[in-house]
């Protein structure tokens, strides 16, 4: 019958524990009754146990262990001559008869430890022999663990200073020595286990081989704890030596675990001072060895180190750290041809984030890291590998999350190069992260070179990139990172007056190439933001002068102008026009008439040729009045042309209704409630009039078409507006043209062919009672009110 | 022989003594029933003297023509048993044809005895002394008493010892260079050496030293050779690769060696040999046989 292979391991374990214990049984007769041959005989019989070749690692190490406990008690029966009466140095002798050499180096090690102890010899001695002997065991797994049971029993007798096997200042080189010999000699078998056996188990194989990676590693622990190896015996030897094991092994899973392993058990204060010979070491690895994983452990660990205390940094500065581990990962990543572009990308993401916990000030530092990771993607045109993608962008944010200041980043020539190297939509998340970054930390960017570079940064948002695909675009992340994009145009500032305006014009440059889609979005901050400076100069204004061409709110007008021109292409004449009108009030304020003359006629040419739509004509217009009331910069002349114009627009709007509005609007226009402002009471009569009888007419029409009668609340609508004026002084504006407004008002609602319009009372109805109130109320106005009848 | 003295009984008893017998060291022999007994070690140009003594049994007078005792070197041959060829044939006459009554006691002496062959066990082969008492007797038969004893030879340590040392292989397979310290080792000695492996394209399994002891017996068409192995001492397990060095160290203390004789007395030879024995995983035998000289030597004593 078959039986499965881990059935027959299983199997064989037990047939070889039992043989164990079977012998053991028999040895531990012998040790009680003093018996040294017997002893002998039985615990080589069963350390022959440990002959099978049949035992994976794993089961193997149970095994060993078995035979591990029973050989402790072999040492203590050993180490009590007067037990066996045989000196220990006869004892040394008598083991190594036995004819079979796993048991006999198994129990030369027991006396060898005895030996040591006994210090009849000195343990240099000893531990030479022992270390060389054990050469005799060349099967890997069973090399392994006896020389792995050999650094056990010896790990306490090292030569060690301050041991009490130490007999002069050289002994440490010899403990040294021999844990370095059987460090050499594991590995190689270690790595021999590697090319034993046939190709197909290679899996299997590299699992087992995990499975004994300590036991190597073990030595480079104990190595660490030798109180002897100071930094400079580790400089000039240990490390030396190992690297060169390391190196020569040419073995993958041994190079990744063992340069790991240098890494960890090593102090780092040694890493530091040995960051050469250790780096050294890393271009001479495998191609396929993890190099960046160790690289990027040993910079943890530096950086961890750096950041552990304040008096260590000097010493970071003193052996050049950031150079040589800059250098070395430039070495490796030439290298290693064949490390993908992840590799090196992570191995300089590494390095960033080393250098912005060691060095955070200096930022050339990375920028070099940058420029480097430019380097290296230049050599492919556009990131395909996403994982890579995702290393840039942890590349890109590390100073940014570091900093906390996107000023800083902008000081970096080469992160923009980093960021050209990234896929389009990748460009833009990292410049969404920019900007959030820059939101996050409310940073003002203040200089007009900033805000190029800042531009060129996130270009990927401010215009399409070359082969864009268009309708991949999803319209909701587009109004998104455009309303970003808005809202980081307000972050550019500067109270210098002339820096502003040279901002504002960097920003006018990069967000005029955004193309119809994105102007709408954009043009409104850039405008709110040059009307901004024009207050600011209004402030200010008399200190500008001397400087040639300071900045002037005339040039930063004709800017505006210019710019919200484009939206006229877009087309959005809308948005134009508001943003028209809110400049004309700036010139106003600023007391430039032609300007602001100007930007309303921008106005209603805009209204006359693209405003097509009758709601957004209503719109409009009621903007127009609103804006041009509050004007005061216009002549008599200039000011009757507008006024003329935007009575002339109301009136023809569509809708009577509508029309019968923009009318009594324009009634303000006339009439302003300023000290000088402007009150001609006559034609705000006929403005109002005008109303009335557009109202008129409109009913008019509303019975014909629907035999209904048309909206009473027109006129409560102007009999507010009478009031309005009759409490503001016009004289045009009598008691008796209300009272009769008001009665008509009353007929028109009690009339048959009205539609009941609860609005339109209950209006109608709170006039009436804000009239009574101004009666009750008394004084000059309660006078003014008193002939008026509800 | 004994036989003679168990089918008549004997008319006395016949004792052997060393005059240093107390002191003297006892080795153990083996004889040829099996038994192992004790006997006095000498070496050459020793003195070997002792008395006898001889007492008639149960009073009887014992005739006789002449008391004489013989010291013997035998060499017995197996295949021709029972015959002995005698090299060294000593013999003091103790005392002239007459009677004895009573015990009566004789002091011998064989002064700075050449015995150049030490004593040797073999397979096929038997190198023996012997004291030889006899009461020669006219009838009845002459009564003979026997007495082994052992003779080791030691040699100085030689003055020339190379080491060995040699490269051996097969072509594209195998290529080893080994190394023993020394080419003659003394019986308590310790072999110390190394195997360099300078190519390996084989899957070795383990690696063994043997020591063989060659007997060769007779000569010319009637050469008898006898191989024996007398240690196998493993050296290494497992596949070395390229540039392994596997160290030897062999303890001749355990195993039961015998000095290398050389042509003794035209009769045998006694050699000794390290072999080197390679196996690989499918059980193929690769070796290397070199001759090693083994010596006794006063330092083992000690």
């Amino acid at each position: 019958m078959m039986l499965s292979g881990d059935e027959d391991e299983e199997k064989w374990l037990a047939e070889g524990i039992a043989g164990v214990q079977h012998n053991a049984f028999y040895m531990h007769r012998a040790l009680d009754s003093n018996n040294l041959r017997e002893a002998l005989k039985y615990s080589a019989q069963m350390l022959s146990e440990l002959r099978t070749s049949k035992l994976s690692p794993h089961k193997y190490y149970e095994l060993y262990m078995r035979a591990f406990d029973e050989l402790r008690k072999l040492e203590m029966f050993f180490k009590d001559e007067s037990r066996h009466g045989v000196s220990i140095i006869d004892l040394y002798e008598l083991v190594q008869h036995a004819g079979n050499i796993l048991p006999r180096l198994y129990l030369l090690c027991t006396v060898g430890s005895v030996y040591i102890k006994s210090k009849e010899a000195p343990a240099k001695e000893v531990l030479k022999d022992l270390v060389e002997m054990c050469r005799g065991v060349q099967h890997p797994i069973r090399g392994l663990f006896l020389r792995s049971y050999l650094a056990q029993v010896s790990r306490d007798k090292l030569p060690d200073i301050g041991s009490e096997y130490e007999r002069d200042a050289e002994t440490v080189m010899d403990a040294v020595e021999f844990v370095l010999q059987n460090f050499t000699e594991m590995n190689k078998l270690w790595v021999r286990m590697q090319h034993q056996g046939p190709g197909r188990v290679r899996e299997k194989r590299e699992k087992e081989r995990n499975e004994l990676r300590d036991l190597v590693g073990k030595n480079l622990h104990v190595l660490s704890q030798i109180e002897g190896v100071d930094l400079e015996m580790y400089k000039e030897n240990v490390l030396p030596r190992v690297l060169e094991q390391v190196v020569n092994c040419k073995d993958e899973l041994a190079q990744y675990y063992l340069m790991d392993c240098i890494i960890q058990v090593f102090p780092d204060e040694y890493h530091l001072q040995t960051l050469e010979t250790l780096l050294g070491a890393c271009p001479q690895l495998q191609p396929t060895v993890d190099i960046k994983t160790v690289l990027s452990r040993l910079m943890d660990r530096l950086s961890n180190y750096a950041v552990s205390s304040a008096d260590v940094l000097p010493e970071f500065l003193q052996v050049e750290a950031f150079a040589k581990l800059s250098n070395a990962i430039g070495k490796v990543i030439d290298a290693q041809v064949d490390m993908p572009i992840v590799g090196a990308i992570s191995l300089y993401v590494s390095l960033l984030t080393f250098t912005l916990r060691v060095h955070p000030d200096r930022l050339d530092y990375v920028d070099q890291v940058l420029g480097a990771c430019v380097k290296k993607l230049s050599s492919a045109p556009k990131l395909e590998d996403s994982r890579a993608t995702k290393q840039v962008v942890a590349l890109l944010s590390a100073p940014l999350d570091k900093y906390n200041d996107i000023l800083t980043a902008l000081t970096l020539s080469n992160y923009p190069r980093v960021m050209d190297h990234l896929d389009d939509g990748t460009n833009k998340v990292m410049a969404m992260v920019i900007i959030q970054s820059i939101m996050k930390n409310s940073t003002c960017i203040s200089t007009a070179e900033k805000v190029e570079v800042l531009f060129e940064l996130i270009k990927g948002l401010i215009k399409d990139l070359d082969g864009a695909a268009q309708d991949e675009l999803d319209e909701e992340d587009f109004k998104e990172e455009q309303n970003s994009v808005a809202r980081l145009i307000h972050m550019l500032y500067n109270d210098d007056s002339e820096e502003m305006l040279k901002i504002i014009c960097t920003v006018r440059k990069h967000i005029m190439t955004g193309g119809p889609k994105r102007l709408p979005f954009t043009v409104p901050p850039l405008v709110f933001s040059a009307l901004r400076l024009v207050r600011q100069l209004q402030n200010q204004d008399g200190d500008v002068a001397g400087e040639e061409e300071p900045a002037t709110p005339k040039k930063i007008f004709q800017l505006l102008n210019q710019t919200i021109e484009t939206l006229l292409y877009v087309p959005s004449p809308e948005m134009a026009l508001r943003l028209y009108l809110q400049c004309a009030e700036a010139a106003n304020d600023c007391d430039l008439e032609p300007v602001a003359y100007e930007f309303f006629t921008q106005a209603f040419m805009l209204y006359e040729e693209e405003i097509a739509d009758s709601k957004a004509q209503v719109t409009a217009i009621h903007l127009i009045i609103g804006t041009l009331q509050r004007i005061s910069v216009f002549g008599i002349e200039n000011r009757d042309t507008l006024t003329h114009k935007a009575t002339g627009y109301s009136a023809r709007l569509l809708k009577k209704p509508d029309q019968c509005r923009a009318v009594y609007a324009c009634s303000h226009l006339f009439w302003v409630d300023d000290q000088d402002g402007i009150k001609d009471g006559e034609r705000v009569l006929l403005c109002l009039k005008r109303a009335l009888r557009i109202a008129n007419a409109a009913q008019q029409m509303a019975n014909v078409a629907r035999g209904s009668s048309g909206p009473v609340v027109l006129f409560v609508e102007i009999l507010n507006k009478y009031l309005y004026f009759f409490e503001k002084g016009n004289t045009q504006i009598t008691a008796s043209a209300i009272q009769s407004l008001i009665e008509l008002i009353t007929s028109e609602m009690q009339s048959e062919s009205t539609t009941l319009d609860p609005a339109a009372n209950a209006f109608f109805a709170s006039t009436k009672r804000y009239i009574e109130f101004q009666k009750k109320k008394g004084g000059a106005m309660g006078e003014k009110y008193d002939p008026i009848n509800v | 022989m004994n036989y003679l003295i168990g089918a008549f009984k004997p008319a006395c008893n016949i004792s052997i003594t060393f005059a240093d017998g107390k002191n003297r060291k006892q080795v153990p022999l083996k004889k040829e029933n099996g038994q192992t007994i004790m006997v006095p070690l000498f070496q050459s140009q020793e003195n070997i003297s002792g008395k006898i003594s001889i007492e008639p049994v149960l009073g009887k007078k014992v005739e006789h023509n002449g008391v004489k005792i013989e010291l013997l070197g035998q060499i017995e041959m197996y295949f021709d048993r029972g015959n002995f060829y005698d090299f060294t044939s000593l013999v003091r006459e103790l005392d002239v044809p007459g009677e004895i009554y009573e015990r009566k006691t004789y002091p011998f002496e064989f002064s700075t005895v050449e015995m150049p062959y030490e004593t040797y066990n073999g397979v096929n082969v038997r190198l023996r002394y012997v004291l030889k008492v006899t009461v020669s007797r006219g009838y009845g038969g002459s009564v003979v008493e026997y007495q082994d004893f052992v003779v080791r030879n030691y040699t100085p340590p030689p003055s020339i010892n190379n080491s060995i040392k040699m490269e051996v292989g097969i072509e594209d397979c195998l290529h080893i260079e080994f190394e023993y310290n020394k080419s003659k080792y003394h019986l308590k000695d310790v072999i110390i050496g190394k195997i360099y492996f300078l190519l390996v394209r084989i899957k070795i399994k383990n690696m063994d030293l043997e020591i063989r002891r060659r007997e060769s017996t007779g000569s010319g068409a009637n050469t008898h050779v006898e191989t024996e192995t007398l240690a196998k001492f493993e050296l290494m397990d497992g596949a070395p690769v390229r540039g392994e060095s596997i160290p030897i160290r062999l303890f001749l203390s355990p195993y039961e060696l015998t000095p290398t004789h050389r042509n003794i007395n035209n009769k045998f030879s006694v050699k000794y040999y390290l072999n080197l024995v390679l196996v690989d995983e499918e059980d193929r035998r690769y070796f290397k046989q070199q001759e090693i000289t083994i010596y006794s030597s006063c330092e083992e004593n000690t």
